[in-house]
């Protein structure tokens, strides 16, 4: 099905699935831990043994001797992959630090060599016993350090003239703010089974792209595509760090081959931070320019960020910025230094999470200088009804004020007070703070088969991926919806690249391309069934069962058996709107008067995000972006070590994320907007949108509880213990 | 982990005796700590002893009018006691602001006195630390340090003593109780127990080879307004930046213990007889000859903070 310009009414205007609360059709597998997560997959082959990888315990440098006889006399032991013995495997579109093999060690915890034994505590008791020498390389690790040589990544952004703008306008603001790098830390690392059979070689793993996987294994392993299957239907959290595939598979089918029998690999906890990809640190400069009414005349937004030598961007940190506010002179710029840490890449929401914590602090900040309401500032800022600077780009569907409004309405925002660190409970002091929020809403091709049993029941089959998010549930509903059965006749089987190939689950865009794909094959099946009984498919209603066309009804079951397959395709005219999805974020804090603590006392966020597919698992994948949020604003930073080159807080202890008992009070709010521009459903992500903003609604708060800004994120107290309050 | 022998003693003395006579033997309670040592070879000791069957797992009082914990009674349960809630409540304060539920139910009490470090640093075998291995430097100490000890360190080592439990066991003036290879026992007052790193700081404390814990005295109740005050990053679940164990009377008198500041549970005698002055004071002798490193000298403005606030609410 070509999706090639915005959908007009249809089905699901009338939907009595689709858009309705719907519990997790998986929900009863997961609970009863039921749900086959890859490393506990004991039933898809016999014979698995036990893989354990060895992390590099330098950041730069070569391997100069590898020891592994202690390890290969170890009791149990099967196999030892020494990476010095070994070619480097290939590369692919998706990975630049090397992944295994070879003497280069390039970053801290790269995989330098893999044992295979009987039992999981026999291969990890015999890889202890590997004894590595190295010789050590000097390397780059300090971004602070290595700024100003950063080379500009592609061309700046501009429009009229910003220097001469900026320097006539009569209230202005020049900041810079720090974030710091982010590790995924979702609750299942990176994990794998391998097997093959003759050349065929199968994964069952952990991944949110199951088709990029599979190529991405061809190109570095150096075997066919065609002989590689991968099933990953259960993911115990990703964060964009699943997006790639990375030494547990890669080494798993290495270490497969070398014992000749299957080999499961979960990676150590420890070895996830720096083994495998992050969110890198980024250093921003705002500057903001504006007259008397708030108008902002002049926006420049610079992002240093950082990649491995041998490629990748990095946390492009203004991608927020040409869209958000209005602006006639605006410049923009991203900057990616070459360090020797281990690679960036995606993290949820990459770019914008950590953009908003830059300019909505600004904007905050400049609305302080104006005496403005931050939310009069917002509003007189807003863009009429296209990009700044692109009359021809219109927004297909942007609602920002009114999520604004209705949310300063909920949250009792006008009980706010302006002046910072007055309002006092007890022993805390008390602030209210907002922020904007946008995230792009791509799409990508998506495919799906549909199959009708002759009980009629439905059976859905693509590889897209359920990462937590409730995918399996959306395509259910749109499947049972476009068939005109109930929920509980549709099965759907997700993950494993036998089946059409779909969006998968990364940059927001799953929700609505993997259903639109869903839609079309049903809408191929509905073709096939009205071939078979001599109606136009299109033209008839599936509900109930049944099947009415014009004056005839049919049962459902009358078709028999068959099955149909398409892919949505996204056309061309998409480019021509922005498509994207908008929030306000808001939070009070109670800060220790005393020590400084943060506690985070409500959060509310009102989304904009074309038809909500499914409100109840949409507002958990609000709520956890949120929570997300309070880790990036108040604990959640990768400590760099310049000396050793290594992320140091390599486990859950030092890397803190909010727990529950961090988290008081959420409310997420949907606007019940449509987006006919972004896929026949109307419907847009929602994942990552919960990311862009509610951190820099934490720092407003606590700048307004406090009255001390602090533009070093996290924000923890002791980068403001000395400026508050004088002890009485 | 390395691959270890395993035994259950039936006697304290039997437990003390087979770890003394073994090389490379341990003692093990409930495994919250050791375990997750093991499995990263920080520590690896060749064989168990597991004390779980020694039936030190009661709560007495003692004849004056104090109490008598066994080195098995779980953090859960002696938390929960009534006469701990009552008469000693900075210890269940403290005790219910470390670690978990579900840790709490499985950490004895001995084995809470002798968690390790959580410097960054001693878990990751790839670096340099002379607490891990002796005389290998200290990474620490021109390292990531926010988290470490501020007085009492050396230059061999800036590792903190990371529990909570002991700084109120140290403001109550606890005496731990043992049982030594030969048989005999031997009382260690808190104070005594946990050491400074000085130039092993591979020694956490002063117990011998096979000493085995058998209880903690807790002196008869002082009476006072009881306190632990901690304060971390993650509000909910994290060891502490700083903490403060406190009795304060109503004469403006009382005692004070500072965690997360030092290898041991920090109290100064001279320092507490401030109190009356303020927390100001009190901080400025506690901490004096304080050497934090950059990234931790917030500790001392924070200890002072942190006891002002304790101060206060004694007072309203
Ligand atoms: C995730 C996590 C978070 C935590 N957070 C906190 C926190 O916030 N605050 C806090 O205070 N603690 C915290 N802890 C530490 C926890 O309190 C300790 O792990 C626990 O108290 C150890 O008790 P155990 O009985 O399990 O000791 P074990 O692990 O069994 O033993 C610890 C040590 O004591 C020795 N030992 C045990 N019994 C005896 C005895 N009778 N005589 C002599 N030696 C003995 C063992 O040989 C071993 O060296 C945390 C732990 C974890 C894992
Ligand atoms: S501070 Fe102590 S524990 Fe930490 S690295 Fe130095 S010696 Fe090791």
């Amino acid at each position: 099905m070509k999706f090639d310009a915005p959908a007009g009414k249809n089905l699901f205007d009338n939907a009595r699935i689709v858009g309705k609360s719907t519990r997790r059709i998986d929900g009863p597998l997961k609970v009863t831990g039921a749900a086959p997560y890859a490393y506990e997959r004991h039933d898809v082959v016999p014979n698995q043994a036990y893989g354990w990888i060895v992390g590099a315990g330098i950041a730069k440098g070569r391997i100069t001797a590898m020891d592994t006889s202690d390890a290969e006399a170890a009791p149990g032991v099967i196999a030892v992959l020494a990476a010095p013995k070994m070619q480097p495997v290939g590369s692919s579109n998706f990975n630049y630090a090397p992944l295994f093999g070879g003497s280069e060690v390039t970053h801290y915890h790269q995989a330098i060599a893999c044992v295979v034994a009987e039992t999981f505590e026999e291969a990890r008791a015999a890889a202890a016993m590997i004894r590595t020498r190295y010789d050590r390389a000097e390397g780059n690790f300090d971004l602070e350090a290595n700024k100003d040589a950063a080379p500009m990544s592609g061309e700046p952004k501009t429009r009229g003239d910003f220097d001469s703008a900026f320097a006539s306008a009569p209230v202005t603001l020049d900041e810079t703010y720090h974030t710091p790098g982010e590790s995924h830390s979702m609750m299942e690392p990176h994990s794998t089974i391998a097997s093959w059979q003759g050349d065929q070689l199968t994964l069952w793993t952990s991944n949110q792209m199951i088709d990029w996987a599979k190529n991405a294994l061809a190109s570095i392993l150096g075997i066919e595509a065609a002989n590689i299957r991968v099933d990953s239907p259960y993911l115990g959290g990703g964060f964009g760090g699943k997006l790639f595939v990375r030494a547990d598979a890669v080494v798993a089918a290495l270490a497969a081959k070398e014992a000749g029998r299957p080999v499961k690999i979960m990676l150590q906890r420890p070895l996830v931070a720096n083994n495998t990809t992050h969110r890198q640190a980024t250093i921003q400069r705002i500057r903001l320019g504006a007259q008397q009414d708030g108008k902002i005349t002049a926006i420049a937004h610079e992002n240093w960020s950082y990649n491995v030598p041998s490629g990748g961007s990095g946390e492009t940190a203004t991608a927020q910025t040409p869209v958000l506010y209005a602006g006639d002179n605006r410049y923009v710029a991203e900057y990616c230094a070459e360090l020797d840490l281990p690679e960036g890449n995606a993290m949820r929401a990459p770019g914008e999470a950590p953009g908003h914590l830059a300019l909505e602090v600004a904007i905050d900040e400049l609305a302080e200088k104006l005496g403005m309401d931050p939310i009069a500032l917002r509003e007189v800022n807003e863009p009429g009804k296209t990009v700044p600077g692109q009359p021809q780009k219109e927004f297909s569907e942007r609602n920002l004020v009114r999520c604004i409004k209705e949310g300063a309405q909920r949250f009792g925002w006008s009980a706010r007070n302006a002046k910072p660190g007055l309002v006092r409970d007890g022993r805390y002091l008390v602030g209210m703070g907002m922020a904007a929020g946008f995230r792009g809403s791509p799409t990508m091709k998506s495919g799906a088969r549909v199959k009708l049993a002759a009980n009629g029941h439905i059976t859905v089959e693509t590889d897209m991926t359920d990462i937590g998010t409730g995918s399996y549930t959306i395509i259910a509903q749109t499947a049972a919806e476009t068939m005109g059965v109930p929920l509980d006749h549709v099965t759907v089987e997700l993950g494993d690249s036998l089946y059409p190939v779909s969006a998968g689950s990364g940059g927001q865009w799953g929700a609505a391309s993997s259903t639109a794909g869903v839609y079309a094959a049903c809408v191929a099946l509905r073709r096939k069934i009205g071939e078979a009984l001599g109606f136009d498919g299109d033209a008839a209603t599936f509900a109930d069962g049944n099947i009415v066309a014009g004056d005839a009804t049919h049962a459902l079951t009358d078709a028999g058996a068959m099955s149909a397959e398409d892919t949505i395709e996204f056309g061309k005219f998409q480019q021509d709107y922005s498509i994207g999805t908008y929030a306000a974020h808001f939070c009070e804090v109670a800060v220790d008067a005393y020590t400084g603590e943060t506690h985070v006392r409500r959060m509310l966020s009102v989304c904009d995000s074309g038809r909500i597919l499914n409100p109840l698992s949409a507002r958990s994948q609000v709520i956890g972006a949120m929570v997300m949020s309070v880790g990036m604003a108040l604990s959640e930073e990768l400590a760099v070590d310049p000396r050793f080159g290594l992320f140091v807080n390599h486990d859950l202890a030092g890397y803190e994320v909010p727990v529950h008992a961090d988290i008081q009070e959420q409310e997420v709010v949907f606007l019940d907007t449509l987006d006919p521009a972004v896929s026949p459903l109307k419907a847009k992500g929602v994942g990552e949108l919960g990311i862009c903003g509610p951190g820099a609604a934490i720092a407003n708060a606590i700048y307004n509880a406090t009255g001390i800004r602090v533009r070093e994120y996290p924000l923890t107290l002791d980068k403001y213990l000395d400026r508050l309050p004088a002890l009485v | 982990m390395k691959a270890f022998t395993y035994e259950r003693a039936k006697s304290p003395a039997e437990a003390a005796a087979a770890v003394a006579g073994r090389e490379g033997a341990k003692f093990i309670a409930g495994g919250t700590n050791l375990l997750d040592l093991m499995k990263l070879e920080i520590e690896a000791p060749t064989h168990l002893v597991d004390v779980q069957d020694l039936a030190l797992d009661q709560i007495e009082e003692t004849s004056d009018g104090g109490l008598r914990i066994g080195a098995l009674v779980s953090n859960t349960a002696l938390a929960a006691h009534p006469k701990v809630r009552k008469d000693y409540a900075v210890l269940t304060r403290a005790i219910v602001a470390g670690a978990s539920g579900q840790l709490r139910n499985k950490a004895t009490t001995a084995g809470n006195l002798l968690q390790r470090t959580r410097c960054p640093y001693f878990y990751d075998p790839n670096l340099p630390c002379n607490k891990r291995v002796p005389n290998s430097g200290c990474a620490a100490a021109e390292g990531f340090s926010r988290q470490l000890a501020v007085v009492g360190t050396s230059d061999k080592c800036i590792a903190t003593y990371p529990g909570d439990m002991a700084i109120a066991m140290r403001v109550l003036d606890a005496v731990v109780e043992t049982v030594t290879p030969d048989g005999k026992t031997r009382t260690i007052p808190m104070a005594e127990f946990h050491r400074l790193p000085g130039d092993k700081p591979w020694l956490d404390n002063t117990l011998g080879k096979g000493e085995l814990i058998v209880s903690v005295r807790l002196p008869a109740p002082v009476g006072g307004q009881h306190f632990y005050q901690k304060v971390r990053d993650r509000r909910s679940y994290a060891f502490a930046l700083v903490s403060v164990a406190a009795i304060l009377n109503d004469d403006g008198t009382g005692r004070v213990a500072f965690g997360g500041v030092a290898h041991k549970p920090w109290r100064v005698e001279a320092a507490e007889a401030l109190l009356p002055q303020g927390a100001g004071a009190v901080v400025a002798k506690a901490f004096e000859g304080a050497s934090p490193t950059e990234h931790n000298k917030y500790k001392i403005t924070l200890a002072e903070r942190t006891l002002a606030g304790v101060i206060a609410e004694a007072r309203s």
